[in-house]
């Protein structure tokens, strides 16, 4: 649409043709009090210089943040160039400036990615330079490119698309919302309409992964930690825009992390995990080794370490059995655990 | 010189941002001054002076703190330029949600925080709509979804911004930001003749000059009245 075509339609006008332009209007307060069925010039002509000023409104400002909106939205929704299907580094340098020693390292989505070293050995900036989508630009001088191509700068810049979600110990809710209302929250800031069966999608994925189940007119703030991790993960996976989820360590308490893995790959998401717990480490299909700031070994999980994960699954089972019956009251005895 | 004006509300984390992102370019050889514009107190400057960072502080006491910057940022800017910075940063508490401190061709960045609630993306007015980067924090301790959901909220009100999440105290998207911070072709000779991205109202009533006395009689100037029978 053309500025002239645009300014001889009326805000419900437009928003009837793009859903979407409901939550730029909702931020135009100089217009809270005038028709919306009248079009934007009319509107304009009913605008003093004292109620402009009032609502630090500009005429062509406005204008041309809503044509900025429009063509932004137009070009990311079901938008095919913005799919990732492969993410890819080409190598940069570590601290030392040595040469880091791998050609090309590839992430696929439904896959799981380890990340060890120690602290301060550069994952943040590994990550970093993933959710910047560094061009050489960086410290490392490493690449990202994703779908073997130059990324779009829209990846860098835009507040609309991010490549990365992340998932950390820290984290927590702060918006006073039930469960429902907060999901139908975060579904309408991504455009999706009729999110009703996709907030009971989301809510009965986390309840499978929390021990204990919540109800969907919970308070966010009010769920305990495990069913809050439960829901940010199925939030994450089935919910989030970014195509890569990044997870900080998953604490052992109260959620079923294999199940949480399962969850975000099937959803087709890029997982890095970020863990020195082998029962984690080894549910990932490559590990990357981190080393004096940069990509040290990239190794392939075994064949034996598959094998040795299902025998440390089934002694971490038998310990929260374990759990489970001291909780009960009963008396410990040795062949619980052989 | 570059010139960068920096804004956001109170303890959004614009000063622990400018700190990460000017150690990011001191390590590039580049020298960073600073200059902090606020109402009645700050000890901002006490936190540049520790990081080694030159810096002005500017009290506006009883006016707005942005009409008061307008009045006194040319001057701070010719203090920049002796100094020899390569960058001069001014951080704005941004006080005054009808005002704000951008000028047309100087960059403008505004810092937000993702703790501050979903409708204030939409309450902050020209501060938010008229940046050209908008650097969000504080993202280490809200979940994803709220992230998400504030990043949107910021979207629609500033659709044509670089958005940006911050952690003002790990520094993670610091280098980031430092990198759009400073840019060598631009050279700033002199503030002089540029102009406002936006007009200040004349918010002068006798109460923005000090009156503290109640009633119609002390009332002076720019005052309007509520329509309290059609409210
Ligand atoms: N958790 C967290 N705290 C932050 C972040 N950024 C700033 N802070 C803290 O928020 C408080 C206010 O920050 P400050 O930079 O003084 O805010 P200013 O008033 O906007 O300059 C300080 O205690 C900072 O340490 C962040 O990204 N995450
Ligand atoms: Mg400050
Ligand atoms: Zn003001
Ligand atoms: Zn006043």
């Amino acid at each position: 649409m053309t500025q002239r075509e645009i300014l001889q339609q009326s805000p419900q006008a437009l928003i009837e043709k793009y859903p979407f332009l409901s939550a730029f209007f909702e931020g135009q307060h100089w217009m809270s009090k005038l028709n919306p069925e009248q079009s934007l010039a009319d509107l304009f002509a009913l605008i003093d210089d004292e109620h402009a000023e009032d609502h630090a409104f500009d005429v062509q400002e406005f204008i041309s943040q809503l044509m900025d909106f429009i063509a932004e939205m137009k070009a990311f929704i079901g938008n095919e160039t913005f799919q990732v299907h492969q993410l890819s580094i080409l190598p940069g340098t570590n601290k030392s400036g040595e040469p880091e020693g791998f050609e090309k390292l590839v992430f696929e989505p439904r896959t799981i990615t380890s990340i060890v070293g120690p602290t301060g050995s550069g994952k943040s900036r590994l990550l970093a330079d993933i959710e910047w989508v560094a061009q050489g630009d960086t410290q490392t001088q490493r690449r990202i490119l994703i779908n073997e191509e130059l990324p779009d700068n829209a990846w860098r810049f835009s507040g609309n698309r991010k490549l990365v979600a992340q998932l950390s110990q820290n984290m927590n809710f702060v918006m006073d919302l039930t469960v429902t209302e907060f999901l139908a929250l975060h579904a309408k800031s991504r455009m999706v309409t009729d999110s009703g069966d996709l907030i009971m999608r989301i809510i009965s994925a986390a309840n499978e992964l929390a021990g204990e189940k919540f109800s969907p007119d919970t308070a966010i703030t009010a769920l305990s930690g495990g069913q809050s991790r439960a829901l940010m993960i199925a939030d994450t996976a089935l919910l989030s825009q970014s195509p890569v989820v990044l997870i900080d360590e998953i604490e052992n308490a109260g959620i079923d992390r294999k199940k949480a893995l399962e969850i975000l790959t099937g959803e087709d998401k890029i997982v890095l995990m970020a863990t020195h717990d082998p029962l984690l480490a080894l549910m990932a299909d490559q590990r990357i080794v981190i080393k004096n700031g940069g990509i040290h070994r990239i190794i392939k999980t075994s064949a034996e370490e598959r094998t040795l994960l299902s025998e440390l699954e089934k002694a971490d089972l038998k310990q929260q059995q374990m759990r489970t019956a001291l909780r009960s009251g009963a008396v410990l005895q040795r062949d619980m655990y052989l | 010189m570059n010139l960068v004006t920096i804004s956001g509300p109170p303890s959004s984390g614009k000063t622990a941002v400018i700190l990460k992102a000017a150690e990011n370019l001191k390590k590039r050889g580049l020298k960073v001054g600073a200059v902090k514009f606020d109402c009645l107190h700050t000890d901002d400057d006490l936190a540049y002076e520790k990081a080694g960072i030159p810096v002005k502080k500017g009290l506006s006491g009883s006016l707005c703190p942005d009409h008061y910057f307008v009045s006194n940022i040319e001057a701070v800017a010719a203090w920049g330029m002796e100094e020899g910075f390569d960058l001069l940063v001014s951080e704005s508490a941004g006080l005054c949600n009808r005002c704000s401190p951008y000028i047309k061709e100087i960059k403008a960045v505004c810092v937000i925080d993702n703790l501050s609630g979903i409708n204030t993306p939409r309450k902050i007015g020209p501060m938010l709509r008229m940046a050209d980067i908008v650097v969000i924090t504080k993202g280490d301790i809200v979940s994803q979804a709220e992230r998400e959901v504030f990043a949107a909220g910021v979207y629609a009100v500033n659709p044509g911004a670089v958005i940006m999440h911050v952690n003002g105290l790990t520094g993670q998207g610091a280098y980031e930001l430092s990198t759009l911070l400073f840019d060598e072709r631009t050279k700033l000779d002199t503030l002089k003749g540029k102009k406002l991205r936006f007009s200040m109202p004349s918010a002068l009533c006798s109460y923005c000059l000090g009156e503290t006395r109640i009633g119609e009689s002390y009332q002076m100037g720019n005052v309007r009245k509520m329509d309290i029978k059609n409210n």
